[in-house]
């Protein structure tokens, strides 16, 4: 019995960076709940951090920038997270729903 | 193609545990109906991610994703559930033309096209490696070539802190109002 060696193409990766991608954007355009959204985000980042590890690994020739790029964007992303879940927060607070499609003061 | 009863056959097959986990948690997270159990697939698939970046030689990268994501921002998000859920259900229903098969359909398309786009390509190596990408020399390029970014991040992490608290105390003072 043999099994292909998926862990160490490039390809692997890029393909499961852009499924990730490709189910992050779905869920941003599906989810009508504010907190749905932020959740498929985090997946969009995930999947931008996947591709920068795999170039590190299989291309770079620094192998420590994408590192370094992937430990910024997780920093960028709790500040964006806290960020979003305040102004959700306030919304509901003012609104008392998190559905983006209700959260209008204005008729029409 | 590797011997399946071999360090690596079991390491492919690991693997491919790995890319299931997180295809099947960023699945939950995006189809559950509850938001509480799409954090939960979410958690999951920052741990497959996690595994990923272990394959990737980069286990403290590993770490710091099991740390961040799964421990404070799912944590984080989790207690916004909480806070601000009004109605559990009734999630996916009434909406535009974007909410349903053609959501789908711009899904699989940038899928399909990136992936695609991935194949295609050639892609060129370095001929060579000026360090081996270990923590050591992260650490020391986090700290010599890339100090400014390191410290404007710090910078971003402090405003983020503040704008939060004065976002979330703004939404208390006008709590009393109309709904």
């Amino acid at each position: 019995m043999s099994i292909p060696a998926f862990g160490d193409s490039l390809t692997t990766y890029l393909i499961i960076a852009a499924m990730l991608f490709g189910i992050g954007f779905y869920g941003l355009v599906h989810r009508r709940t504010l907190i749905g959204m932020l959740i498929a985000g985090e997946l969009i980042l995930a999947g931008a951090s996947i591709n920068f590890m795999a170039f590190n690994r299989f291309l770079a020739p620094d192998p420590t920038v994408g590192q370094i790029f992937t430990l910024f964007i997780m920093g960028i992303a709790a500040a964006e997270a806290a960020i979003a879940l305040s102004i959700i927060i306030a919304v509901y607070r003012n609104f008392r729903t998190i559905d983006a499609e209700d959260v209008a003061e204005l008729k029409g | 193609m590797v011997p399946l009863f071999s360090a690596e056959g079991l390491s492919s097959l690991v693997f491919i545990f790995i890319v299931m986990t997180t295809v099947l948690g960023a699945v939950i997270a995006t189809h559950s109906v509850r938001l509480i159990r799409a954090v939960t697939g979410l958690a999951i698939c920052f741990i497959g991610v996690a595994g990923l970046y272990y394959y990737l030689n980069s286990p403290f990268v590993a770490l710091m994703e099991m740390l961040i994501y799964v421990g404070a921002v799912c944590v984080t998000i989790t207690f916004a559930v909480m806070l601000a859920d009004p109605n559990p259900a009734g999630e996916v229903g009434k909406g535009s033309i974007f909410t349903g098969p053609l959501s789908f359909a711009l899904g699989v398309l940038l899928f399909w096209g990136l992936s695609g786009l991935a194949g295609k390509t050639t892609w060129v190596p370095s001929p060579g490696r000026i360090n081996d990408g270990s923590l050591e020399e992260v650490g020391r390029s986090l700290l010599t070539n890339y100090s400014m970014v390191f410290e404007l991040i710090s910078l971003v992490l402090l405003l983020a802190i503040i704008g939060a608290l004065v976002l979330a105390r703004q939404g208390r003072t006008r709590a009393g109002g109309e709904s």
